[in-house]
């Protein structure tokens, strides 16, 4: 498995992580992650844009021979959400009994904890996404 | 141009090899393929491999297994291209011949997996996805396949069954491979019972976690003819593609298109100049049942939403219209990673030169897709009876 001592690794990407920052090109092509080319155009202008969040299940499975380091929250959902801004995002799903999981079920963004490294690791946070909160 | 034939082909069992360690195996393949080559050098050496340094903590593969196998001091790499690593190292193998810089050329493709852990194994796996989008969230390469799954199914109204017959057609053919890793036929409740691994993916919808190593010798046909290589042992690599798509299957245009596939094989089907029609049978990557119906589309066997259907039909046996996976595919004969291209290669070789043991009849044309990611780094190759 690999070492926990991986701090700048994972904080380089702590605001895409934890505010959903996406890219914006000059011809109105939102992705996520940014990226430093459109994907869909090919240009170089690229803003950044924070996502609302908000989407659609596109498709889902349930995790239950996870990767090692995952092995304490088997099993997970995992899915294909499609933003309303239009990029697919793939998140764990969590605060949802599996079985209520269906195609094109409206979910939101929560901050919650990803993962943990043992003894001295770091803890990862990151996006997940739930029903709405209403 | 030049022109490219394998002339040498061989492979060690699929299996769960304890007693044997990377270096057995790949070398076993080399002098396998060498031997039935008749030949006693080359002039270099591609290794297939995807992840022997998280699985072995060995990298530098050309040199460990040029030295190992006695091949002197030939350059010799690593070729990675994810699971299509062994594809890749065969296609690279055959671009060295057809520059001319290189005569004949060794090609071996070899995975050891059982060295660790399974959760080890599932990340290793995983690391053919996006670490930081992928991994990171806990996705492992079975979850990504079943979120393709899943969609598939919901988009042309299939069943988990109609899937479920590309693994029953994959064991039926692969009882007669001696050195498949399942040497038996399989029911398709058999399959539809096993359990989930991830929903609505189940285990007998996926390939295994095995070991093993195949060769192919690659030469010119000049050169086959001077090295006195009978005739009946050549098989032209007429034709080959290989192109990526994104790497992280959130970003694909449409999740059910390998369009990295479709390209790849537009390009193998012009340079060989032939048609999906043409075609007597074909190896594809079936890691998962999904990737068989999804590959049949993107190589023009049938269309869009229809790969399934052909299962159904019954078109994919042996004798049938388009039979796949004749020697068990990755699901029967096993799926040792960055081997899997090279099996795919010899397993072409051996049904062109009708030495198969589960043979096509008058099989000419054979083409093997080997795919790396989920969809996201695929060769196509066309193999042609000489």
């Amino acid at each position: 498995m690999s070492r926990p001592m991986q701090v700048s690794r994972y904080w380089r990407h702590f605001r895409e992580k934890y505010r959903l920052i996406g890219g914006k090109c000059e011809n109105g092509h939102v992705h996520f992650p940014k990226r430093p080319i459109c994907p869909v155009c090919g240009s170089r202008e690229i803003e950044e844009v924070e996502l609302s969040g908000k989407g659609k299940v596109l498709s889902w499975t349930l995790v239950r021979n996870p990767p090692s380091g995952f092995e304490y929250y088997k099993p997970y959902p995992l899915a294909l959400i499609e933003l309303e801004e239009g990029p697919i995002v793939l998140a764990q799903l969590t605060d949802v009994d599996p079985e209520e999981i269906d195609f094109g079920m409206e979910v939101e963004v929560v901050t919650k904890k990803i993962r943990e490294f043992e003894e001295d690791g770091i803890i990862l946070y990151g996006y997940k996404f739930r029903p709405p909160v209403k | 141009m030049r022109k490219a034939v394998i002339i040498g082909a061989g492979m060690t069992p699929v299996g769960e090899h304890w007693k044997l360690a990377l270096r057995d195996l790949a070398v076993e393949a080399v002098l396998n393929a060498m031997d039935d080559a008749g030949i006693d050098k080359v002039d270099s050496l591609y290794v297939g491999n995807m992840i022997s340094g998280p699985f072995v903590e060995q990298e530098n593969l050309g040199s460990l297994i040029a030295d190992w196998a006695g091949l002197g001091n030939i350059p010799a790499v690593k070729i990675e291209a994810a699971c299509a690593s062994g594809g890749a190292a065969v296609q690279e193998g055959v671009k060295a011949v057809l520059s001319g810089l290189e005569d004949v050329v060794a090609v071996v493709g070899v995975e050891k997996m059982t060295d660790a852990w399974p959760n080890d194994a599932t990340r290793y796996l995983a690391y053919a996805a996006d670490a930081e989008w992928e991994l990171f969230h806990g996705a492992s390469f079975v979850a990504l396949n079943a979120l393709v799954m899943r969609y598939y199914m919901k988009t042309y109204g299939y069943t988990e069954e109609d899937l479920a017959l590309f693994a029953v057609n994959a064991h039926t053919n692969g009882a007669k491979n001696p050195y498949a890793m399942f040497k038996r036929p399989i029911k398709l409740e058999t399959v539809l019972k096993s359990p989930y691994i991830a929903d609505p993916l189940k285990l007998f919808d996926a390939s295994p976690v095995c070991d093993g190593a195949a060769a192919v010798i690659i030469t010119t046909p000049e050169k086959a003819k001077e090295l006195g290589v009978p005739k009946e042992k050549w098989v032209e690599v007429a034709g080959m593609g290989r192109a990526i798509d994104t790497i992280n299957l959130a970003n694909r245009e449409d999740l059910l298109t390998l369009k990295a596939a479709k390209v790849a094989a537009e390009r193998a089907y012009k340079m060989a100049g032939v048609e999906p029609k043409d075609i007597d049978f074909f190896e594809i990557h079936d890691a998962f049942t999904i990737m068989a119906a999804l590959s049949l589309e993107a190589l023009g066997v049938a269309k869009k939403g229809e790969g399934a259907k052909l299962a159904r039909e019954g078109q994919i046996a042996i004798d049938a219209d388009y039979p796949i996976q004749t020697m068990g595919g990755l699901k029967a004969r096993g799926h040792p990673v960055g081997a899997t291209g090279v099996y795919q290669t010899v397993e072409a070789v051996l049904q062109l030169r009708g030495e198969a043991p589960n043979q096509v009849p008058d099989a000419e044309v054979g083409l093997t897709q080997n795919i790396g990611g989920t969809g996201s780094n695929i060769t196509v190759t066309v193999l042609r009876r000489v």
